[in-house]
């Protein structure tokens, strides 16, 4: 067995962000292991997306093409997957922990009959084995474990979004594209999609937003959030929330920030009324400055944080929006 | 149609434990709960009990906790029967000590065939703990069964399962035939409260216990593929720079002209 492949996700034609971190860090991680870096490419017409793999770092491409492949589906995904690591046995496989990953990675790893480094934020080759050490956060991030493998390939890691950096797009690089044929059998297909409902939000992404304003159990209800609004407007920014708010039903869980939330990294982090439990700060550690608001000197979101207020929101709150306001305005 | 329904809970760190009170052994790579903090039932499996309860409520069946562990307090353990599940079966046994997901979902897997006649295995989403999100996936995998991750809401319709899957920006709606392993995420709703009846019955009830053994399996059937090389808590070098006023609202206004100062707004 040899060789480091990424498992890629295509959008758009391209190959999704994720995937661009992973050739990366697979780039890297080759650095010490020599063995070229594939990517596994899947779809319906994933052509297109080989050369953007190849200009990202691939040296190689495994081209899987199958109408079943269109949009992503377990069960025909597995399938396909199973095939492509059993013909090209590679030992080492990074996939991305996004939507598709999380779904489909410990599957494939368990067909495959091996382990997984879950949720991994840094991923290293031992030189002496060659095997994977994964470096990953548990425990809602209160720890951090370095894990490894036995002997048994290949090494699978998980890989959390953003911990690495893209390449530059160079399209001089060349690299080899080769067609895996898979027969996939459309009763394979167990779990059918029949509907989609997305629940877009309105004004400045969660996700994209430099500046976010979060709020916490500590509002005591949904009614502050209109405050929040008001000061992530005259930011430019958007408004977040702890899990606590989003099972009280004070907010829609689109607004959850954490790790089973979503991931934000803005220049600005503004918390009130929150007590910045390791599980909510897992989806804030890429925040450049984080900001408190807290009546409780001892809450943890001022280990976390620059700059802390020690108050009642309810007073801090509106003399901030207010000072806020004439700086931004003047 | 009566559904029989498998749920599968761990018994794991109260993940509520403030951070100033999480402790590490570095030397035996574990962690050391907090003294006077009883550990509790994952949050996500409790999640996952109350759906199968409402899938019982609403069609008939039985509904099964399966949990496997070492240390088993059978108080916090009980839980699931409190809230009303009918049985409790526990897996414990000393190779368990240090077992990882594939070994857990490996001796899970081979519970669930001795248990049988299931429709539906519930999981939580992942456990508080290791956050892996692996064993459901590996249940599937080993009993050959279809699976969904991060459900809201499940529901019957005719021979096939309807599971919304809780999504960061609305659902998707998926329909599977049984049986299915699905797993269960917060977004299900508040697991209902155990009654002061339901705590009498699950006092009365004596959980089924099985071993290894029990299971046909051997201690290299649950080998770890993985190993731990390290466990420690990541130290912070962030100071805090506290903003103080006259009063509450006059911080509030320092904290501005503090931000507008640093250039950050
Ligand atoms: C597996 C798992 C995953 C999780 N995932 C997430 C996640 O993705 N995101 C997330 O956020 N959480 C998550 N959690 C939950 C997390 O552990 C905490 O329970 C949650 O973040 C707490 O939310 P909070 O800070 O709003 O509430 P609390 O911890 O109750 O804090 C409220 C704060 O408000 C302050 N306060 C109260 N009144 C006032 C006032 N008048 N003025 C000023 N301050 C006041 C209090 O001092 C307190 O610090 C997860 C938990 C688990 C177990």
């Amino acid at each position: 067995m040899s060789g480091l492949m990424v498992i890629g996700e295509i959008s758009d034609g391209k190959i999704s962000s994720s995937t661009c971190e992973l050739l990366n860090a697979g780039q890297m991680l080759d650095d010490t292991l020599k063995e070229g870096v594939v990517a596994a490419l899947l779809g319906s017409d994933p052509g297109k997306a080989t050369q953007d793999a190849i200009a990202h770092g691939a040296d190689k491409v495994y081209l899987v093409e199958d109408p079943l492949l269109k949009d992503y589906q377990i069960d025909a995904y597995l399938a396909a997957l199973e095939k492509v690591c059993k013909d090209t046995s590679p030992s080492i496989i990074l996939i991305a922990r996004t939507l598709i990953g999380r779904d489909i990675g410990p599957r494939l790893a368990f067909r495959l009959g091996v382990a997984v480094a879950q949720d991994c934020i840094e991923v290293k080759i031992d030189p002496n084995t060659k095997g994977l050490v994964g470096n990953r956060p548990v425990y809602g991030g209160n720890a951090m474990a370095a894990v490894t493998f036995t002997q048994l390939k290949p090494h699978i890691a998980i890989v959390r979004p953003k911990s690495y950096a893209a390449l530059e797009t160079d399209g001089s690089r060349k690299g080899e594209v080769v067609t895996i044929q898979v027969k996939l059998d459309p009763a394979l297909v167990k779990v059918k999609l029949i509907k989609s409902v997305k629940e877009p939000s309105e004004g400045v992404r969660l996700e994209d937003a430099q500046v976010v304003v979060s709020g916490g159990r500590g509002l005591g209800g949904p009614e502050p959030f209109k405050d929040l609004e008001v000061l992530a407007k005259l930011l430019k920014g958007a408004v977040g929330a702890s899990r606590a708010v989003c099972d009280a039903g004070w907010v829609d869980y689109s607004h959850q920030v954490g790790l089973t939330g979503k991931t934000i990294a803005p220049d600005l982090y503004i918390t009130v009324a929150i007590s910045g439990a390791s599980q909510h700060m897992a989806g804030c550690s890429g925040a450049k400055v984080v900001v408190a608001i807290n009546k409780d000197s001892s809450a943890n979101i001022f280990k976390e944080a620059r700059y802390g207020v020690v108050g009642d929101w309810n007073k801090v709150l509106p003399a901030f929006t207010e000072a806020v306001r004439e700086l931004t305005q003047s | 149609m009566p559904i029989n329904i498998i749920v599968c809970v761990k018994q794991v760190v109260d993940p509520e434990t403030p951070a100033s009170a999480f402790k590490v052994d570095r030397e035996a790579k574990r962690v050391v709960p907090a003294s006077g903090v009883p550990p509790v039932v994952n949050g996500f499996d409790e999640n996952a009990v109350e759906l199968a309860l409402r899938l019982r409520d609403a069609h008939g069946g039985k509904v099964t906790a399966l949990s496997l562990g070492t240390d088993f307090v059978m108080d916090v353990m009980k839980k699931p029967l409190s809230m009303g599940a009918d049985d409790l079966v526990l897996l414990r046994d000393s190779s368990f000590s240090n077992i990882d997901s594939f070994g857990t979902a490996v001796a899970l897997a081979a519970a669930i065939r001795k248990i049988g006649n299931y429709d539906l295995i519930l999981c939580g989403r992942q456990a508080s703990d290791w956050d892996n999100a692996q064993v459901p996936l590996g249940l599937a995998e080993l009993l050959g069964l279809p699976s969904i991750t991060t459900a809201k809401s499940i529901q019957v319709r005719d021979k096939t399962l309807i599971v919304e899957r809780a999504l960061p920006d609305g659902y998707d709606v998926f329909e599977t035939p049984f049986p299915a392993v699905v797993t269960v995420s917060n977004e299900a709703g508040q697991p209902r409260y155990p009654t002061l009846r339901g705590i009498m019955m699950a006092s009365r009830k004596t959980p089924i216990t099985w071993g290894l053994s029990d299971l046909g399996l051997d201690a290299s059937a649950i080998a770890s593929k993985l190993s731990l090389l390290d466990l420690f808590i990541p130290v912070t070098q962030k100071q805090c720079e506290f903003i103080e006023g006259e009063n509450d609202a006059d911080a509030g206004r320092k904290l501005a002209l503090k931000l507008r100062e640093a250039k950050l707004i």
